[in-house]
């Protein structure tokens, strides 16, 4: 006798994907209409950003951490992940008050805070170990001081500044790939729930509409 | 939960039913990253970003020759700032404490440096030496650990006392230690120590610890920091080299190095474990700001400073919509 369809691992996930998340959502040609403030470029924006900053590190890895200092085309390349770096930032935590202020994390919205917030600190994280592994000054400068702060909480056990390897397969292995996934699960869910209503907004002011 | 609020969540939580506007996802997307890239290329080529090359041991040697042979002396000696670190590098303290949690002391000594060894003997016995260094590290080797110690502190301490000023150290028991830092000094100066430090005598290589420590222990790469102004105390943590953005990112984490009791290390608990202590706040920060959505008090401000009225000012105009209360 065959197995009922509802009880079988790969049925449940595909129904309860198709209802939680049809295409329909996924890919969405409208929007509510109280979505019309700018604030909302900002989500999409750091998304771009992160694009420009793994294309310009995939052309880093391959050339290996010491091209940049001697080519121009690697010193051209390290500057557009520089800065791609920087309005990432700049975007992100743009779109971090935003939310905030939106009290977006409303309407069982709570994970897709977190999952963002835990993207910031990731991101903190990677960042760091971008700096550790510019094989110049200022990484040098970077990993003395820093050891202490690791250090002083046991971290610096494990986690070691000072690792070149350790740092730079960190970097552009391990923290990158949390933080795509991160950054797929967030906007995801955003796609799921839908945007949140305006604060004000109650079901009052559907009726008064229509 | 009042009636009115939880309907409000069910309100919110709930497809919305209301009008809608025309929206392509994939343009928008498509056109930020237009923007984005466009906006980061144009930054590339007007601004560049910042390289200085890194520091090395010759250069140290080379333009701060006393210093560094100094430096070699305390490491024989046991007195430079590795070798009484403690955790993870070795048990000659017990590291920083937050209240009762020792974490330093208790993560335990997992990457062991030995600094007489692994900084100064084992480098110098890579080189082909003159007779007279290659005399000074027998006669080191032959001697027993107590007679090592009492050469190197005196000659250590003597130098100390004449505060750096190699000319003006008298003469003393020092045994091979002044021939042993000539021979890593010169060493040094031509250039071989920056690798043998790295290699320790192996093939492959990825850990910088042993040349960064070292590095730090004597004040050239400190004036360097100082002269590119990366001083934590002065808020380096977010600065670049030259004139560019650092982390800026991390202005908290930076700003409590700025003020009392962290920025004094005489004072006890907190200024004397500042490090420790700092981390741990930020780590307890990090956590609230991850659970703002469930935090009283924080997770209603945006109800009761009503920014939101301009966010969705349109949204509120066109349907009449009155600031309510919480
Ligand atoms: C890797 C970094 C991040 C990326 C790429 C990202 C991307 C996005 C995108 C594309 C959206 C939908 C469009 C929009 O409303 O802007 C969104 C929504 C959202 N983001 Fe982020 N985000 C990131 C970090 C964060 C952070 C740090 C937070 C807050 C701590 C956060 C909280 C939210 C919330 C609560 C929503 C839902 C908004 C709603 O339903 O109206 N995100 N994010």
């Amino acid at each position: 006798m065959s197995t009922p369809t509802h009880e079988m691992w790969t049925a449940r996930l595909r129904s309860s994907w198709q209802r939680n998340l049809p295409i329909e959502k996924l890919l969405p040609d409208d929007q509510p209409a109280y979505v019309a403030s700018w604030i909302y470029v900002f989500g999409v924006a750091t998304i771009a950003a992160l694009g420009v900053i793994i294309a310009s590190g995939i052309v880093l890895a391959f050339q290996g951490p010491a091209w940049y200092h001697t080519s121009d085309i690697g010193n051209f390349t390290n500057s557009i992940h520089f800065w791609s770096v920087q309005m990432f930032f700049a975007f992100m935590v743009i779109h971090l008050w935003g939310k905030f202020w939106m009290a977006a994390w409303r309407g069982n919205r709570v994970r897709t805070w977190i999952t963002g917030a835990v993207a910031f600190v990731v991101s903190i994280a990677t960042a760091f170990t971008g700096y550790l592994v510019q094989t110049n000054f200022d990484s040098q400068w970077i990993s003395f001081e820093a050891k202490d702060g690791f250090n002083s909480v046991g971290v610096g056990a494990w986690f070691t500044v000072t690792n070149l390897g350790q740092m730079l397969l960190l970097h552009v292995a391990f923290l990158p790939l949390i933080l795509g996934v991160l950054t797929l699960v967030h906007v995801l869910m955003v796609r799921r729930r839908g945007v949140v209503p305006p604060i004000d907004a109650v079901p009052a002011n559907l009726e008064v509409r229509k | 939960m009042s009636r009115s609020s939880k309907a409000k969540e069910e309100f919110d939580a709930a497809p919305w039913q209301g009008k809608t506007r025309k929206y392509d996802i994939i343009k928008e997307g498509t056109v930020a990253l237009l923007v984005v890239a466009i906006l980061t290329v144009a930054l590339s080529l007007l601004l560049g970003s910042p390289d200085d090359t890194p520091l090395t041991f010759k250069g140290w040697a080379t333009t701060n020759s006393d210093n560094f042979y100094a430096t070699a002396v305390s490491e024989l000696a046991g007195t430079s700032g590795t070798a009484t670190y403690g955790p993870p590098y070795n048990s000659a303290a017990d590291g920083l404490n937050v209240g009762p949690l020792w974490l330093q002391k208790w993560a335990g000594v997992s990457r062991p440096i030995d600094t007489v060894n692994d900084f100064v003997i084992a480098p110098l016995s890579t080189q082909v030496m003159s007779v007279e260094i290659a005399s000074a590290l027998a006669t080191w080797k032959a001697a027993a650990q107590t007679e090592q110690n009492t050469w190197a502190t005196n000659y250590d301490s003597a130098i100390a006392k004449v505060e750096g000023k190699l000319s003006a150290v008298p003469a003393g028991n020092y045994g091979p230690v002044p021939a042993l830092a000539q021979g890593l000094t010169d060493m040094a100066k031509a250039g071989g120590l920056d690798a043998a430090l790295l290699s320790q005598g192996g093939f492959f290589q990825t850990d910088n610890t042993k040349q960064i420590l070292f590095f730090g222990d004597g004040s050239y790469l400190d004036d360097a920091g100082t002269a590119a102004n990366l001083q934590g105390g002065t808020w380096g943590m977010m600065n670049e080299t030259g004139r560019y953005p650092g982390q800026a990112w991390l202005w908290l984490y930076s700003f409590w190095y700025q003020i009392p009791p962290f920025n004094n290390e005489e004072s006890k608990p907190i200024g004397a474990n500042a490090d420790a202590y700092i981390m741990v706040l930020m780590g307890a920060l990090s956590l609230g700001l991850i659970l703002i959505p469930l935090i009283p008090g924080v997770k209603t401000l945006p109800m009761r400073i009503p920014i939101h009225r301009g966010i969705w000012r349109q949204y509120y105009e066109e349907n009449g919509i009155k600031r309510r209360k919480y």
